[in-house]
């Protein structure tokens, strides 16, 4: 059938400068370049494009420019180009439009709205490259009091602790799964989760045994409806064990690796046969009730010697507030809440688009809801789903996170450039691909030092933000609503936040 | 509806202010009248601003000893207003406490004051009855306090020890001392005072130090800026911040750790203002443990930015600065006073010649304690000397 939907973009090769070495055939997976021996000249086809620039940036004449296609339906409010294409995809092949990354969709975006504080005279602030200034952070639960014994100047500590994880800067590598993105991408949030005093986080599908040596200690496991990959070296390798329940760019339903990316590595790792496709259930089969999931951390706890904190990780949802409470109360050490704008390989645009809420109201509500329960000190809060700067991260821990995940800042400080097309499995940049051809273009060893030195700016930036506050430790901005205040938002967007308008 | 929005906001107006500081005991438990601190605190009348000054007194009640001396600010605008607020007070203390004696505070009408609110004392003993008749008295009347200073309007309690009572107005510190004459009718052997320096003019007399909660008192010179943090997390605890100052949460912290919870004010000093983590990595093992698990269970309660207090308690004076040290803090001695002050020209202005004279290092308590001093298990401490405090374990 031929299509009617426009292409998406528009490629233009400078023909003065192409030198026809052909280095844009060979980047491209999706075949967007040939090259025609006849002219001895390359043509592109724009429809096979998505947009993801590879080309533009490996070409060595610098001849290639590709840029959004300028064609037009006749502009209409109700109907627009997206609209009509998506509608024209679907009844080109009656299925389900799917999509990758997190939506791009303009819900308001309330790290912008959100403005810091800084000291003038009462307070001095504190200058970092002059003052320690302290992000060290601890992740899971912490007791209501320390009891403590005395014996002359020997002082004894009484009260059990539980296990938590240490962190030295609040910002973790969200689940991005070995399946979903390559084994060298998974290697590289290894190595710098490692390097960076940090955690990486499995995802759903596993943890190759060759990597459990080395990076087990910068680990945490997931446990998804799929169970894939679940055996008990993995789960005590690791450093925490999380429950995935939801995510944010696809609430509700679970993960879907098609068959066309379940390598013979990805097939061992998970322990399923090699090309099926690995389809979580939509919900755990054995968690229908908030009792059902105590159960499983409890059996988690139990696995792992109650030597782990047991995160549960849930999409920002309506009501999730009461639900992250009752998971509290069910024996969860964190909760990971994974917000409206959060990444994905795959997921119906559908979904993605439209459901869920943002994770700036999610973080405010969860830990007002846990504080005014009296349980806040029981669990820690990891905030995921759009973090874009250190500014954001900063303004989460002020609205009340422990700690954030981040996916897709993690994939671009990697290459990425949200192309959007992660579910084909054909990243040019090597990322979210098991095309051994396409995967080996990431080098560990660069993509990793991308990542730590990503981790190492964002930290150096919050300890300038934090100086500026005249706060030298960032236990004390945690939920500290007071430092910040709104610009452009509604009376009940405050009020959900928590914070004042400037000026106020 | 209006205050469940203030509630969601946090929209509390936080107090800003630098002040001076002073306090003195006598160790050997001899008493004396205000006189001496306020003619010190006077002396650095350029710390304030005239907006605020307090005073607290130790062993000024000993005729009601066992009793707690309420005392109550009722701050309407108009004279029925404050005198509904004592109405409905009464009321409620009715119902909750025997009532053994009370009076009006007594204060000299000549000094001339800026909106004097109606000042009253209660002598009284608690009445729990039902289910509260398994409450320590001290939880019990915690929980009224809380819920006198938060549901009924104009009335506060400033004061709430035995044997102790705290002074406190907008005016600078010696002219509240003259106010409540504190160096005719009070004779105590712990004193401590405050000079304010608000950066804002809504000064009102229940923002002034010294703040209180039972026999604990504090008074500050500094800004917290850790005041959200550390307000949710007293809250979780039953803590109503309702004064609107950074010195209020320094009085639940000191409430709830040390009376509470029952932790020495070594370990509580180093709650409050904790060593760094380069230092705690450099620790022995046992020491980094305890260190570590401090900072991990109470980091809501780090009280971070430039804060001076000097901590009052019956038989005890605790100075304590930031971490950092961003306000000064001056300890001395002569003979059995000891003497903690903002500025040492102060206590020399008093007491010339001195024993000992030093500052203490930053997040370092120093320690007064009187003669036979016991409160809890805690036994180490050598009675009646001055230390300052230097490792734990």
């Amino acid at each position: 059938m031929r299509s009617f939907v426009f292409p998406e973009f528009e490629i233009i090769r400078d023909e003065e400068r192409c030198g026809s070495c052909r280095g844009c055939e060979r980047q491209c997976a999706l075949g967007t370049h040939a090259y025609d021996p006849v002219a001895d000249r390359l043509v592109s086809d724009d429809r096979k494009c998505a947009g993801c620039q590879r080309c533009v940036i490996f070409c060595p004449q610098k001849a290639i420019v590709v840029r959004p296609s300028p064609s037009f339906y006749r502009p209409n409010a109700s109907w627009s180009r997206e609209k009509i294409e998506d509608l024209k995809r679907q009844a080109e092949t009656g299925g389900v439009l799917l999509t990758g990354c997190g939506s791009d969709k303009p819900f308001r975006i309330y790290w912008d709205h959100i403005l810091l504080n800084a000291s003038q005279v009462t307070n001095p602030s504190i200058d970092p490259l002059r003052e320690p200034m302290e992000l060290r952070t601890f992740l899971g639960r912490k007791p209501e009091m320390l009891e403590i014994s005395r014996e002359g100047k020997e002082v004894e500590i009484k009260t059990e602790l539980y296990p938590n994880l240490t962190v030295e800067t609040p910002i973790l590598f969200s689940a991005m799964s070995f399946g979903a993105i390559s084994y060298n991408a998974f290697k590289s949030l290894a190595t710098a989760a490692c390097r960076s005093g940090t955690y990486f986080n499995t995802g759903e599908g596993g943890l190759p045994r060759e990597m459990r040596g080395e990076f087990g200690r910068c680990a945490i496991v997931q446990v998804a409806s799929g169970r894939f990959g679940i055996d008990a070296e993995y789960l005590n390798v690791a450093q925490a064990v999380e429950i995935k329940v939801g995510q944010g760019a696809k609430p509700g339903i679970g993960g879907h690796l098609p068959g066309e990316k379940v390598s013979a590595a990805v097939a061992e790792t998970r322990m399923i046969p090699q090309g099926t496709d690995a389809i979580s259930p939509a919900p755990h089969h054995d968690i229908y009730s908030i009792e059902d999931l105590s159960t499983l951390i409890t059996a988690l706890k139990e696995a792992t010697n109650y030597e782990k904190p047991i995160s549960v990780k849930i999409a920002a949802v309506h009501n999730f507030a009461a639900i992250a409470s009752g998971i509290v109360r069910a024996g969860a050490d964190i909760i990971a809440i994974d917000g409206l704008r959060g990444g994905t390989g795959a997921a119906p645009k559908a979904i993605r688009d439209n459901v869920g809420i943002p994770t700036e109201l999610a973080i405010s509500s969860l830990d007002r809801r846990l504080r005014e329960e009296g349980i806040r000190n029981r669990s820690s809060i990891i905030a995921a789903g759009g973090f874009r700067s250190s500014s954001d991260v900063i303004k989460a821990i002020a609205l009340g996170a422990d700690a954030v995940y981040i996916g897709s800042a993690a994939l671009i400080a990697m290459g990425c450039t949200l192309c959007q097309k992660c579910y084909t499995g054909n990243c040019n940049w090597g990322i979210c691909t098991q095309n051994p051809r396409l995967s080996g273009r990431l080098n560990v060893e660069i993509a990793s030092q991308r990542l730590s030195n990503l981790i190492s700016a964002w930290s150096h930036e919050i300890r300038e933000m934090l100086g500026g506050m005249g706060i030298n430790a960032l236990e004390s901005l945690r939920g500290n609503r007071d430092h910040l205040r709104g610009v452009g938002l509604y009376e009940w967007e405050l009020d959900v936040l928590g914070i004042k308008g400037a000026g106020e | 509806m209006d205050r469940k929005r203030r509630s969601r906001r946090e929209l509390y107006t936080k107090e800003i202010c630098a002040c001076s500081i002073f306090g003195a005991m006598n160790r050997e438990g001899d008493r004396f009248t205000g006189e001496g601190v306020m003619k010190a605190i006077a002396s650095m009348r350029v710390r304030g601003n005239g907006l605020g000054g307090g005073f607290a007194a130790y062993g000024i009640y000993p005729d009601h000893r066992d009793l707690y001396a309420f005392h109550l600010m009722f701050t309407g605008p108009t004279d029925p207003a404050r005198r509904a607020a004592k109405q409905e007070l009464e009321a409620f203390l009715a119902r909750k406490f025997d009532v053994y004696f009370d009076e009006e505070i007594p204060t000299d009408d000549s000094v001339f004051v800026r909106d004097p609110p109606l000042l009253w004392r209660y002598f009284v003993l608690p009445r729990k009855e039902g289910e509260d008749a398994e409450m320590t008295e001290e939880e019990y009347i915690v929980r009224e306090i809380m819920a006198v200073n938060s549901k009924i309007e104009n009335a506060y309690v400033f004061s709430s020890g035995k044997n102790m009572g705290c002074f406190k107005g907008v005016a600078y510190p010696e002219e509240i001392g003259e106010y409540f004459m504190l160096d005719r009718l009070y004779r105590g052997h712990t004193w401590t005072v405050h000079g304010r320096f608000p950066t804002n003019t809504q000064a009102w007399w229940g923002g002034a130090h010294p703040f209180g909660l039972l026999d604990t008192t504090v008074v500050h010179n500094g800004e917290v800026s850790s005041y959200g943090t550390n307000r949710w997390y007293l809250e979780m605890y039953g803590y109503a911040c309702t004064l609107q100052t950074d010195t209020e949460v320094i009085a639940y912290a000191a409430d709830l750790l040390m009376r509470r919870q029952k932790l020495p004010i070594e370990i509580v000093a180093k709650i409050l203002a904790p060593p760094i983590w380069a230092a705690i990595d450099r620790m022995d093992e046992k020491e980094k443990r305890l260190m570590t698990a401090l900072r991990m269970t109470y980091g809501p309660l780090l009280m971070n930015g430039p804060f001076a207090v000097i901590i009052g308690e019956t038989g005890r004076m605790i100075g304590l600065t930031d971490r950092i040290r961003l306000r000064p803090l001056t300890a001395a001695t002569r003979g059995e006073i000891f003497y903690i002050s903002s500025e040492e020209a102060s206590i020399r202005l008093i007491s010339p010649h001195l024993d000992r004279v030093w500052t203490p290092r930053g997040g370092e308590p120093v320690i007064a304690e009187m003669k036979g001093y016991e409160k809890g298990s805690e036994e180490s401490y050598e009675k009646g000397s001055e230390k300052s405090y230097e490792r734990i374990c």
